[in-house]
């Protein structure tokens, strides 16, 4: 199908996006497309004018600032996968956003996108909850942050408020803290049926903070807080870990449909939890030594 | 992708080179002409308002809005087409068949989601799209049936009320009538009180799938000179063209059809629509050229589907694994319509159920079932990847039973190669094979002992990933079809091919066929024929085909008969053209006509040295200036071949697939077929052909599944939820052939286009159930996606505990 006919704009500036979108109550941002194109496509929405963030370059760096990693709304699943700061303190960012998809999609969906959207399978948010990242917000008004975990409210439901825009993911840097992304989908380049991030600190070969994130496990991205508690302390050998993991999907109403029902989701988060936490406990003690 | 070791080179000659296809220089860098790239002078652009509700009474359609709304040129409902004549379906499979109403557009109700109620045109697509939106339809809900054992049921809601029932039709072939075996009923009986006898009932589903073509189907309809022209993204121009003039108002004389490229069918395109009705009618009412191009929602929801049915299967056999009888009971799911063929496919099957075997008794029944979905009709196989299903899942449960290997109990019950010609006990004679050299040669490529070590060691240790081996000896009917067979299934139409073959003065060839690629590689395949015939060489035979215009006869491309039927009237055509030189060479070369000798192009007086070429005996019948006295000056040759039989390809396919029992997941480790498709014309396209339709087995068997809900709606009605395979989701395959000739066509050609959905269901099925009964799993439903693995694994262990 093809979607209503609307207004187009690309403006140079963060400023100018505001205005735009002051310009025209029915204004909707455009990233990557990769999401909006569709429901336009399927007519769910019809925005009267589309605000191309495309142009802005500001908004698609990845930089250092202090002891975090900001990555700017633009920037694409291929960068943040390839970028060397992101691999090397915040890995299971890089893994996440080498997993959506397949290289089209990837070459031009965004991370800012991605969270805005905020459909419950998709991969980034997992990562962005289990690093404990901050979403940047900037509107008229100024900017604000929020916790990637109080962000999501409900299917594709966030805390954006009309006019304003994600502008970044703020990420602590995890340098020494071991990670793992487990993406389960069906087909090579699906989204996830389940997908468990895991981002684990070691101490003398025990787990002493382990956070996880969940895509597809409830109406919106979710952590694990029964598993992430049973974890600590456990010794990062043996079959602690998968037990203590296991308890992911305790708490939790996953959907229902094809990929799955909610008894196989809150199964498959324990297996996935188990698995992600085992291969971030082996990075970490490499790490460790 | 794959590897394979047959033969690239013959002796000397084009059949049997791997030519590159003539057509992918074109096709690869685009030089393409799709349905949906003409754009023609005062075009308008239709679009259709299709039902949200499975099942409805449409009691108001308020149009007016629409007609207002920018761009539109018209909007039309059934009830304001009286013109619209009802759609055929060319297989009345039974004198007592119920055939319901179905017209291009729906006359007061609605019967799937995706069913035409209103066509608007405007002067874009846009325009027409927005204006659909504006259309008010008033639904008075009725009670909606979405499953075929369901709707059987006293009291189930009627799709059709005014039919009175949902049968459709029943038939049955039963081989002690037939004289062509024994009573099944009696043999079964008999198994039951023999201690030396097992008897074994399973019921199996067929996972509702559609073709899923990438180009989608797109109609323009030009009202606008002396013939009426169609363009159509069709495997079927001539059946459409037929079709069209015997049931809308437009005469056969006054309407040419072109499939112009066309970008995949796999039967999906082998239908006479609805919207290329539309499109027609609503041409000829405004005299514009119209044009319809389908979204992929739209193809999902409308262009038929296939397969879903139920098998209800009695098996009975000795002991010692030799098969005594099959009883075979299908419920087969037609949807809410009648397509072309779409009560006929599961009669297909019914002639393929015994297989490769040798069964003594057969009996065969079938129920065709309305319900509320969309129509289902022919994709690649068409019925008989349906019955290869049924036999190869209830070979592998005999060998369960009688704790036998599964490759053992078929060899015990195969035809040898000794036996062929064999009349089977559906009533069919199977050509040859040498089903023990092709076994042979496929366990050796695969490693098949060591891999049943191996899963023997991973089992004793207890490894959560489960290794399966999986078997599958098909065998395929190719070459629809000896008219007088068809004739006998009250089929519609004949099944004989047609072709021509043009002498153009330069000494090139146009080779004019009324079969229609659409991806298959039919410019190559019959160059290289046409090149050893008349010793042209291949680069300077051309092909022209899929126009009613310029090939004005043909019965088009499904059902592997483009070579083994379309490749027969080539070469009869070219040997006219031989027999036709034949005495212009013998006046060129002042010999007598008997003294002629002809060989690949040359013809040369016996025992001497003179001789004359095709290309000059075409030059010279061109001009004319000295031919033997009333002699046509014309080389021009035309054939149509009927096939006595079919012929049948067959071969073993071998799926070692590893299943990791925790999240339910399957993995394709390996692929191993070794097919005999008698001669290979051209061995890469063989292989093109195998790895094709081996992805979308693959697809059937592990990913796809169309899926509705209890009151009727499609939930997967996008890729996103209809998963197909891509590429990083098939193995690598491993391929090969044996090669036994038909004796059926003097090409000694099978067929092989409908080979890997035949075959690699069965296989990769077989193969997880071998990995997971160990836990317990009896059986499993296709497709085998993770969830239903992990729920098998389940109620195994739990039925274990009880
Ligand atoms: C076939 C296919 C498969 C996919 N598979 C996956 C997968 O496996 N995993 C996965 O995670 N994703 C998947 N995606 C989605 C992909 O990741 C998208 O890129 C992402 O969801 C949206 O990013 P985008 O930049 O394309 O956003 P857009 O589509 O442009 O926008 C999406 C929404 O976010 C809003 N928005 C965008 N940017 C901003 C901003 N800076 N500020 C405020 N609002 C904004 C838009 O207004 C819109 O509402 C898939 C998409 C497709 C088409």
């Amino acid at each position: 199908m093809r979607p209503v006919a609307f207004d187009y704009i690309r403006p140079d500036s963060v400023e100018e996006a505001w205005q735009a979108l002051a310009d025209d109550d029915d204004a909707t941002v455009l990233g990557g497309g990769q999401s909006l194109i569709p429901v336009l496509r399927f007519r769910l929405a019809a925005p009267t004018t589309l605000v191309d963030l495309g142009a802005i370059e500001a908004l698609k760096q990845i930089r250092e600032d202090g002891e975090d990693l900001v990555i700017g709304a633009m920037a694409t699943h291929h960068a943040v996968a390839h970028d060397p700061l992101v691999r090397a303190h915040a890995s299971v960012l890089a893994q996440a956003a080498a997993s959506v998809a397949d290289p089209q999609i990837r070459y031009r969906g965004t991370v800012g996108g991605a969270l805005a959207h905020a459909d419950p399978a998709g991969d980034i948010a997992p990562a962005a909850l289990a690093l404990d990242a901050t979403v940047e917000i900037t509107g008229p008004d100024g900017t604000r942050t929020v916790p990637a975990r109080d962000f999501f409210e409900d299917y594709f439901t966030t805390d954006l408020q009309p006019g304003e825009l994600l502008s970044a993911l703020r990420v602590p840097k995890h340098t020494g803290w071991g990670m793992h992304y487990e993406k389960f989908s069906p087909a090579a380049q699906s989204w996830a049926i389940v997908a468990v991030a895991a981002a684990v600190r070691t101490e003398d070969g025990t787990v002493a903070e382990a956070r996880l994130g969940m895509a597809n496990m409830g109406a919106v991205p979710l952590r694990a807080p029964a598993a992430e508690q049973a974890l600590a302390g456990r010794p990062t050998h043996g079959p602690a870990t998968g037990e203590a993991a296991a308890r992911a999907g305790e708490d939790t109403d996953p959907p229902s449909d094809l990929g799955g029902t909610p008894e196989y989701r809150r199964h498959l988060a324990g297996v996935l939890a188990g698995r992600a936490v085992q291969t971030a406990c082996g990075a970490a003690g490499a790490v460790e030594g | 992708m794959s590897t394979t070791t047959a033969p690239t080179e013959a002796a000397d000659g084009e059949i049997g080179r791997a030519r590159l296809r003539k057509e992918d220089r074109r096709l690869l860098t685009g030089r393409t002409r799709w349905t949906d790239s003409l754009t023609l002078p005062g075009m308008v652009h239709l679009s259709l308002l299709r039902s949200p509700v499975a099942h409805a009474r449409l009691t108001n359609i308020d149009t007016g809005a629409a007609k207002q709304a920018p761009g539109v040129v018209g909007v039309w409902t059934g009830a304001d087409l009286p013109e619209q004549g009802q759609m055929p379906t060319a297989w009345t499979v039974s004198e007592d068949m119920l055939t319901p109403p179905f017209f291009p557009v729906s006359v007061g109700a609605v019967k799937h989601v995706g069913d035409i109620i209103a066509v608007v045109a405007a002067t874009s697509k846009e325009e027409a799209d927005d204006a659909v939106e504006l259309i008010d339809v008033d639904y008075e809900d009725l009670p909606v049936v979405t499953d075929p054992v369901a709707a059987l049921a006293d009291g189930a809601p009627l799709v059709h009320p005014e039919l009175g029932t949902n049968v459709c039709a029943t038939w049955g072939l039963d081989s002690g009538a037939l004289g062509t075996g024994g009573s099944a009923a009696e043999a079964i009986r008999a198994a039951e009180a023999d201690p030396d006898q097992v008897v074994i009932r399973r019921t199996l589903r067929q996972n509702r799938i559609t073709p899923a073509y990438i180009e989608p189907r797109s109609i323009v309809v030009d009202p606008t000179a002396e013939q009426v022209t169609l363009w159509s993204a069709t495997q079927v121009p001539h059946i459409v063209r037929l079709l069209m003039a015997m049931t809308q108002p437009v005469a056969e004389h006054e309407l040419r059809v072109i499939a112009p490229d066309v970008g995949g069918g796999f039967g999906g395109k082998l239908q006479f629509t609805r919207e290329e009705a539309l499109v027609l009618l609503i041409a000829q009412r405004l005299q514009l050229p119209c044009k319809y191009t389908e979204s992929r929602s739209e193809s999902m929801q409308s262009s038929h589907h296939a397969r879903d049915q139920v098998q209800e299967l009695t098996l009975a056999a000795r002991r010692d694994g030799t098969i005594t009888a099959l009883e075979v009971k299908l419920t087969a799911d037609m949807g809410a319509y009648l397509g072309i063929l779409t009560a006929g496919i599961p009669l297909l099957g019914g002639f393929m159920f015994n297989g490769i075997y040798k069964i003594p008794a057969y009996n065969f029944h079938c129920t065709d079932v309305f319900t509320n979905k969309t129509m289902t009709d022919a994709y690649r196989g068409a019925g008989k990847p349906e019955a290869t299903f049924g036999i190869e899942r209830m070979l592998d449960e005999l060998a369960v039973e009688l704790d036998l290997d599964p490759v053992e109990v078929r060899r015990r019950n195969w035809i040898k190669r000794e036996e062929f010609p064999y009349a089977t006990v559906a009533g069919l004679t199977y050509d040859s094979a040498d089903y023990d050299q092709a076994t042979d040669r496929a366990l050796e490529l695969f490693g098949y002992d060591e891999l049943r070590a191996e899963q023997q060691r991973r089992q004793s240790s207890g490894d959560p990933v489960r290794l399966g081996i999986g078997v599958c000896t098909f065998v395929e009917l190719s070459g629809l079809a000896p008219s007088r067979v068809l004739g006998g299934l009250n089929y519609g139409s004949g099944g004989w091919e047609h072709a021509s073959i043009r002498m153009l003065p330069t000494g090139k060839v146009e080779v004019v066929a009324g079969t229609t690629p659409h991806g298959q590689g039919h410019a190559t395949a019959f160059a290289q024929i046409v090149s050893d015939e008349l010793g042209v060489p291949f680069e300077d035979i051309t092909l022209i085909t899929g126009d009613t215009g310029m090939s004005h006869k043909g019965m088009d491309t499904y059902g592997s008969r483009s070579l083994v039927v379309g490749g027969m009237a080539i070469v009869g055509a070219a040997r006219k053209v031989v027999e036709k030189a034949k005495p212009i060479a013998a006046h060129i070369l002042e010999a007598d006509v008997a003294d002629i000798d002809y060989h690949r192009g040359k013809f040369s007086v016996r025992g001497t040295q003179s001789s004359v070429t095709i290309s000059e005996i075409a030059l010279g019948t061109w001009l004319a200036h000295d031919l033997p006295d009333g002699l046509e000056p014309n080389l021009d040759s035309d054939n149509t071949f009927d096939p006595e039989n079919f012929s049948f390809a067959s071969g073993p396919h071998l799926a070692a697939v590893e299943v990791d029992t925790q999240p339910g997941q399957v993995t394709l480790r390996d692929y191993v077929c070794v097919q005999d498709v008698g001669v290979l014309v051209n061995p890469l396209i063989v292989n093109g052909q195998v790895h094709g339709g081996l992805a979308q087995g693959i697809g059937q068997a592990l990913y796809e599944d169309i899926h509705y809900t209890e009151d009727g709606q499609l939930t997967t009605g996008t890729f996103a939820d209809y998963l197909v395979p891509a590429a990083p989701d098939v193995p690598r395959f491993r391929t090969d052939t044996t090669v036994t000739e038909s004796t059926t066509n003097t090409l000694g050609v099978k067929a092989v286009g409908e080979t890997g959905t035949t075959a690699a269901p069965p296989a990769i099925v077989n193969a997880v159930l071998d990995a997971l009964r160990p836990l317990g799993v009896r059986d499993i439903t296709m497709p085998c996606t993770p969830v239903n693995v992990w729920t098998a694994i389940q109620q195994a262990a739990q039925q274990g505990q009880e």
